[in-house]
């Protein structure tokens, strides 16, 4: 347990080690920038009875984030140290796989979540400047990074997965990015079969991520989400152990 | 346990795919020896020693380290050795004292002890000095002593590093050389190398390793006592080449000869004995008898280059035909 918390602690650092870490979160703070400012317009321009947070998901700078940071978040947890013989000193002291897979996860998720939290700024400063205290509420934040951690805990362990493939952080991101994109185009169709009555519409209703997100936005928790994220994330951190114990597989 | 072999190796076979880089090795190290595996690059020294630190699984065979099987008990193995790999891996971004740090902890020190063992190595691997600098600014040099510095830190029974030397100009190889030597004063030290004097300035004993295979094992001294049998005497001696020939001519011992006018008025004399004789104290004695001036005897050792050419030749030989 010890070890895991060291290399979780090492994990988050080294993203602050490099300047990938300052570029990327400056990079979000711009989008969550713009968006805030869009925000901003549309709320000046007409009364609005939604919570905050269900317009700023509502823009598609949301989901430009997640997919465009996991995969520069992730690439360089496995393929770096493999590229750069770490990976040898690392699996060489008395750690486990499983320790060393979940430590570069949650320092991965870790640094997602720090990266997020411009937005509370910015929801923070809608609170202080609009009298009415209904436009801020806490809960339906809550739930929103709530949504956030859930799909980021997702794309996490999908862009691990990536990593503990190869050695080239550049191959690492694009195979993230080629899984993760059509994970969330599974949306898309689920949009299409939502008026479906068939088992097509039955199943895509259940990955559908957009309803997902507005539904946690919304501040409305529903158990079909986080189980579907909660079991996707498990699959890909299972199959990412399984690709770091294929080293001594005999 | 107690005092046993610290690591047993038996019928060791790596393939990889497509090819096999260790071929039923068999070999044993006691405790508190150091043991140079020496070989050419491709040899298989670096598998053996991933697989020696639970890095690699082997193919076939059995390999214990302090007792522990090294596939079954890979935690108790790891928790046992200190690892430096070829190339020296490290996190370039870190600073020595962080970096020390975090792998003192990642191996299961705690904090105090951590803090009082990283002490001990800084200071042990001269690199006090440099405790804040980040690694990926430090010399070659510096960088190696990091590489030892963090293999040292848990106090391990067992060191192993491979081609630890590699890339450092002759002083830091001297610092590292003695580093090294004074490490085998209380663990048990696996190095492998390409260079042979350094091989031979370290280690107790080497096991020659070629295309997978140990092709020799024995201590320095053996192995050179080996060649010295047949070892060759040079004389330079102030006296008329004539005189010389015939005097060597003469001498039953001497098996072969060879003279050459050296500087002065000089001439180098090589001198092979038959086996088993030291020719040395007989041309003192001549040169005593005749009044001739000598300037120069000695006695060629062969290096382990040598041997090594000596046990790897044939095979080659073997091959091509």
């Amino acid at each position: 347990m010890r070890a895991y918390w060291t290399l979780t602690r090492r994990e988050l650092s080294a993203h602050f080690y490099s300047w990938t870490g300052y570029v990327v979160i400056a990079v979000v703070l711009f989008l969550i920038g713009c968006s805030f400012v869009n925000l901003l317009k549309a709320l000046n321009a007409e009364a609005t009875d939604q919570p905050v947070t269900e317009l700023f998901y509502g823009t598609y700078y949301f989901w430009l984030i997640l997919l465009l940071a996991a995969p520069v978040i992730t690439m360089r947890s496995f393929a770096l140290e493999k590229y750069s013989g770490t990976f040898e000193t690392l699996m060489t002291a008395p750690v486990s796989d499983l320790e060393v897979v979940l430590a570069k996860f949650s320092g991965s998720l870790f640094f997602f979540m720090l990266m997020w939290l411009p937005l509370l700024g910015c929801l923070l400063i809608v609170r202080y400047y609009s009298r009415d205290a209904a436009t801020f509420d806490a809960s339906a934040t809550a739930t929103t990074f709530l949504g956030i951690f859930l799909l980021g805990a997702m794309y996490m362990a999908l862009g691990c997965f990536a990593s503990a493939l190869t050695r080239s952080q550049v191959i690492a991101a694009m195979i993230s990015f080629a899984l993760g994109i059509p994970v969330f185009l599974l949306s898309f169709l689920s949009l299409t079969f939502a008026a479906e009555t068939g088992w097509r519409g039955e199943l895509f209703s259940h990955v559908g991520m957009f309803e997902h997100m507005q539904d946690f936005a919304r501040g409305v928790v529903d158990s079909r989400p986080l189980v579907f994220y909660l079991s996707f994330t498990a699959l890909f951190l299972f199959l990412t152990l399984k690709v770091v114990e294929s080293r001594r597989w005999k | 346990m107690g005092d046993g072999l610290m690591i047993e190796v038996e019928n060791l076979t790596k393939r990889y795919a497509g090819h096999t880089a260790v071929r039923a090795v068999s070999f044993a190290v006691g405790r508190g020896e150091i043991v140079g595996l020496l070989g050419p690059n491709g040899a298989g020294k670096s598998t053996i020693m991933r697989i020696l630190s639970c890095y690699l699984p082997a193919t076939a065979g059995s390999v214990r380290v302090a007792g522990h099987d090294v596939f079954s008990e890979a935690d108790e193995v790891r928790r046992r050795i200190g690892y430096m790999p070829e190339n020296n891996p490290l996190h370039r971004d870190m600073r020595v004292r962080e970096y020390l740090k975090f792998r003192a902890r990642l191996k299961g020190l705690g904090r105090g002890r951590a803090r009082e063992r990283i002490d001990v190595v800084l200071q042990q691997c001269g690199l006090t000095e440099v405790h804040r600098r980040i690694i990926g600014h430090l010399s070659k040099g510096y960088q190696q002593r990091v590489g030892l510095a963090d293999a040292l830190a848990h106090e391990p029974e067992l060191i192993i590093l491979d081609e630890p030397t590699i890339g450092l100009d002759p002083n830091q190889n001297r610092a590292v050389r003695q580093l090294i030597k004074d490490l085998g004063q209380e663990h048990t030290v696996l190095i492998s190398s390409h260079i042979l004097p350094e091989v031979e300035m370290t280690c107790h004993r080497v096991l020659i390793l070629h295309e997978g295979k140990i092709l020799a094992a024995d201590t320095t001294e053996n192995l050179q006592q080996l060649m010295s049998d047949h070892g060759q005497v040079v004389a330079e001696i102030g006296a008329p080449l004539a005189d010389l020939k015939a005097c060597w001519e003469q001498a039953p011992e001497v098996e072969h000869f060879d003279l050459a006018p050296a500087e002065g008025d000089y001439v180098r004399c090589s001198l092979i004995a038959r086996a088993g004789v030291d020719l040395r104290p007989q041309v003192f004695a001549l040169a005593c008898a005749r009044g001739w001036p000598l300037r120069e005897l000695t006695r060629s050792r062969h290096s382990l280059e040598d041997i090594f050419v000596r046990v790897t030749q044939p095979e080659k030989e073997e091959e091509n035909s």
